[in-house]
């Protein structure tokens, strides 16, 4: 196979996304928010439970490619029990991870399971797929009531 | 048959497609290391040498503004756009050059349909009729005047084939119907539509129709007189024209009875701060410099087209989607959206457990340019139960090898996603 789609499709992330965590609605959820790519239908919903700054719960639902879905179970993986300043700090480590690639000064190592899906800044048609959760992540930490658009200039 | 028409025939050459595809500089590289194989024309053609040779020629000799100055530039430039006009009016065969409005696009014929026809002839309670078939820009324009006048879209179902259902089209047409649009063949989906028939159906009861041709001037012969449309509306850039140009066909008494789209130069007689006069047909429908360049390419285009074996060229085509229909029907797992009796050039389809995107992209790194997502038909694709679909789209320029290569390319998909 091609070395750039085995960097994309890795098995971590074919993995996650046949088998996707923390796929479910949150019944006692106190944020929300939807996203969705009008270029290819992709849409998630995202569910969190958030007492005292910290991220207790969190699920999504929806449907998507595998990167999208991939990216959205290891990022519920990965925010369990973080503060809300976590969340976004890991945020901009992963955007700029997705957009710019695993640059020297980057310390993927510290990203966990995040970190196999640096493939996708090979292929810059495929970050909005991978960028899509964290940006409706934003959104419902924000409070936000309108759906997320990758299209929108602020997730660009 | 008439002489000119025999000589044109005896000119043309028969169709080869290794010759063919000479004629396209673009499709003689390699993406990703390997020979490219373009199977997205229904989203853009490609374009022939002597298309781009048409506008750098422009450029490099003959360019002027229309329509204005004394000099030699301007006289050139006018007199090719004009003979662009020309064409066209021949390449459909309309009755009057003058029906032959350029635009930048199908979408923008369809809204200054819309807007100068549809507006003033659209009460509260009027209805104007769609198919579930169509692109978005044969949806949206509507959607707005309606929205606009208080009127009610109606949209003709389809079946799970992806076929417009007659009798269920034929019962929305009321006395309340001020017109029909639908396209000639779908994008997503490839189905052709029987318009000489709907046209038939909807002229019965006094309707006007008008019909979305972008997906079929690249590959049917189209006879606007003969199917007795009101307007026919295409893009230059899906017939291996530039972007950016497109033609709305008008009957002369519509065209007439319409008040102009924009306003500004070029579409007026004379103008006081008190009383303009508009210009007389076409022009009062071009305000502004136009896309000269464009146009031009798109005549050449013709020229291009009218100067292949056409026949030898519709059975290339009917082949290769026969060929393409067949192998992906037995591949495991895959499933054809859009399976019409009447089809042209789309291969649709949806492959078990994998996204169209994810195919898209191995497919890509195979050189293997496709489309995926939901081809701005987002409603008919629905209907049909899925959300995207990835699909193949032919041009004459294609083989039965690039085929086989989209085969291969889905097996790697397998093999990633097993």
């Amino acid at each position: 196979m091609n070395a750039d789609l085995r960097d994309l499709y890795q098995e971590v992330v074919l993995d996650h996304s046949k088998k996707p965590r923390n796929f479910r609605q949150l019944e006692d959820a106190n944020r929300s928010a939807e996203g969705f790519n009008p270029l290819c239908g992709d849409r998630i919903v995202l569910y969190l439970k958030v007492e005292d700054g910290i991220i207790q719960d969190i699920g999504f639902q929806g449907s998507g490619c595998a990167i999208s879905r991939a990216s959205a179970s290891m990022m519920t993986a990965a925010l369990k029990g973080k503060t809300v300043e976590e969340a976004e700090a890991l945020f901009q480590r992963f955007h700029a991870l997705v957009t710019v690639g695993p640059s020297e000064g980057a310390d993927v190592a510290s990203m966990g399971k995040l970190a196999s899906l640096s493939g996708v800044w090979e292929f810059p048609m495929r970050v909005k797929c991978a960028s899509l959760a964290w940006h409706t992540l934003r959104s419902a930490l924000a409070g936000k009531s309108q759906p997320v658009s990758t299209e929108d200039p602020a997730t660009t | 048959m008439n002489q000119a028409a025999q000589a044109l025939r005896v000119n043309r050459r028969r169709f080869n497609v290794e010759e063919v595809r000479a004629d396209f500089p673009i499709l003689q590289q390699r993406i990703h290391g390997k020979p490219l194989v373009y199977l997205d024309s229904a989203a853009t053609s490609q374009k022939p040498q002597v298309v781009i040779d048409a506008v750098v020629k422009f450029y490099s000799q003959d360019n002027a503004n229309v329509h204005r100055g004394v000099h030699q530039l301007s006289e050139r430039a006018t007199a090719d756009y004009e003979a662009a006009r020309a064409k066209v009016q021949r390449f459909i065969n309309a009755a009057k050059c003058r029906e032959i409005v350029f635009v930048r696009g199908t979408t923008e014929g369809i809204n200054l349909v819309a807007q100068s026809f549809g507006r003033p002839r659209l009460q509260q309670g009027d209805q104007i009729v769609i198919s579930a078939l169509e692109h978005h820009s044969n949806i949206v324009p509507w959607q707005m005047l309606c929205e606009q006048q208080g009127a009610q879209l109606r949209v003709a179902p389809v079946n799970p084939q992806g076929e417009v259902l007659l009798p269920e089209l034929e019962q929305l047409l009321t006395p309340r119907t001020r017109l029909l649009a639908i396209s000639h063949i779908s994008n997503a989906l490839g189905t052709v539509n029987p318009v000489r028939k709907i046209v038939e159906l909807a002229h019965r009861r006094g309707i006007p129709v008008l019909i979305d041709g972008a997906q079929a001037v690249p590959h049917l012969p189209v006879d606007v007189q003969s199917l007795d449309c009101d307007f026919y509306v295409f893009s230059g850039h899906k017939m291996f024209g530039p972007t950016g140009i497109g033609v709305l066909y008008g009957k002369e008494k519509w065209l007439e009875q319409m008040p102009p789209y924009q306003g500004g130069g070029d579409m007026i007689l004379s103008v006081t701060f008190e009383k303009t006069v508009f210009n007389a047909l076409p022009y009062k429908f071009e305000a502004g410099t136009p896309n000269v360049e464009a146009a031009i390419g798109l005549g050449a285009a013709i020229d291009y087209l009218e100067g292949l074996d056409v026949e030898g060229r519709i059975a290339h085509e009917r082949e290769l989607l026969a060929y393409g229909t067949s192998a992906l029907s037995r591949f495991p797992g895959i499933r054809l959206i859009g399976t019409a009796a009447e089809k042209s050039s789309v291969l649709s389809f949806v492959m078990d457990d994998v996204h169209p995107h994810d195919v898209g992209t191995v497919l890509d790194r195979e050189g293997i340019a496709v489309r995926t997502g939901h081809h701005c038909a987002q409603p008919v694709l629905r209907q049909l139960g899925v959300d995207a679909t990835v699909r193949a789209s032919l041009a004459f320029y294609n083989t039965q090898q690039e085929l086989d290569a989209l085969i291969r390319g889905l097996q790697k998909v397998r093999e990633i996603f097993q």
